[in-house]
């Protein structure tokens, strides 16, 4: 998918919605490819729990807007470059059914120095549970039900976005 | 979104995301909106009023999010030139 530009040098950016499980091993291998100026890596992986909210589940079924979504994830991809001077970066959802012990989603960060990667790891992370379409239904006994977005996920994604602490009053 | 012939109505394209779509009953649809809608709450609102599967799908239109064009918007958001409209929960990924 689309690479992209910080300062000129493109990011390679791998970004892509599928069924399938994802090859996490092969994966993280190709965003680090051939570089030599890659010093840390940071991977993150969704997993569907056996249980939401302690009931337990038989699978995930993952809705998502196909057209926007990929669009959604570039987007945040981009900002995260701009943010951090990343190597590469990669995001890879899967849609449909899934079952507990499966593979959900798969961000990986690559960058010279690990503060960068771990920081843009959990920025796209926060941002894929509160911005990219996808929407969650519980499969059980008991039917299908829609996961309620939680609150906290918003607060996790408004942080990136807070202005900084206001400045001290001297006069106080 | 194309302007009818006498300027009363415009052309829609619609789409619906889990339960929005579930209570709508369906994913996608073209519509015919009054040309005076100008913004997404004002046509949440419109829309709520074409039925009783949309007054269900919208009958808690600050819960609902929308897109134009694939972008994130608000429901202050107008409407104007807008080529889809999508409509859904809050999102669940990652």
């Amino acid at each position: 998918m689309s690479a992209p530009r910080v300062g000129g040098d493109p990011v390679p950016a791998i970004i892509r919605l599928q069924h399938e499980p994802i090859a996490i091993a092969a994966e993280v291998e190709k965003l680090v490819g051939v570089r030599k100026d890659v010093g840390a890596v940071v991977t993150f992986t969704g997993i569907c729990r056996a249980d939401e909210d302690g009931v337990p589940i038989a699978a995930l079924n993952l809705e998502h807007y196909p057209d926007m979504a990929e669009a959604e994830i570039a987007r945040h991809v981009e900002e995260a470059c701009a943010r951090w001077p990343l190597i590469g970066a990669l995001v890879i959802h899967r849609y449909g059914r899934i079952e507990p012990g499966e593979d959900i989603v798969l961000v990986a960060t690559a960058s010279s120095h690990r503060q960068a990667a771990f920081a843009a790891a959990e920025f796209l992370m926060d941002y894929l549970k509160t911005r990219a379409p996808f929407w969650k239904q519980v499969e059980s006994a008991d039917g299908a039900a829609w996961v309620q977005a939680k609150s906290a996920d918003d607060t996790a994604a408004e942080r990136w976005s807070a202005p900084p602490p206001p400045q001290r009053d001297a006069a106080k | 979104m194309t302007t009818g012939p006498a300027g009363q109505t415009t052309k829609i394209k619609l789409r619906y995301f889990a339960w929005v779509r579930e209570r709508v009953g369906k994913a996608e649809e073209e519509i015919e909106a009054p040309a005076d809608i100008a913004t997404i709450a004002e046509l949440m609102a419109w829309l709520s009023g074409r039925g009783e599967q949309y007054a269900y799908a919208f009958e808690n239109p600050k819960v609902i999010r929308a897109a134009i064009d694939r972008n994130h918007v608000r429901a202050e958001a107008r409407i104007e030139g807008a080529g889809e409209i999508a409509f859904f929960p809050p999102m669940t990924g990652g």
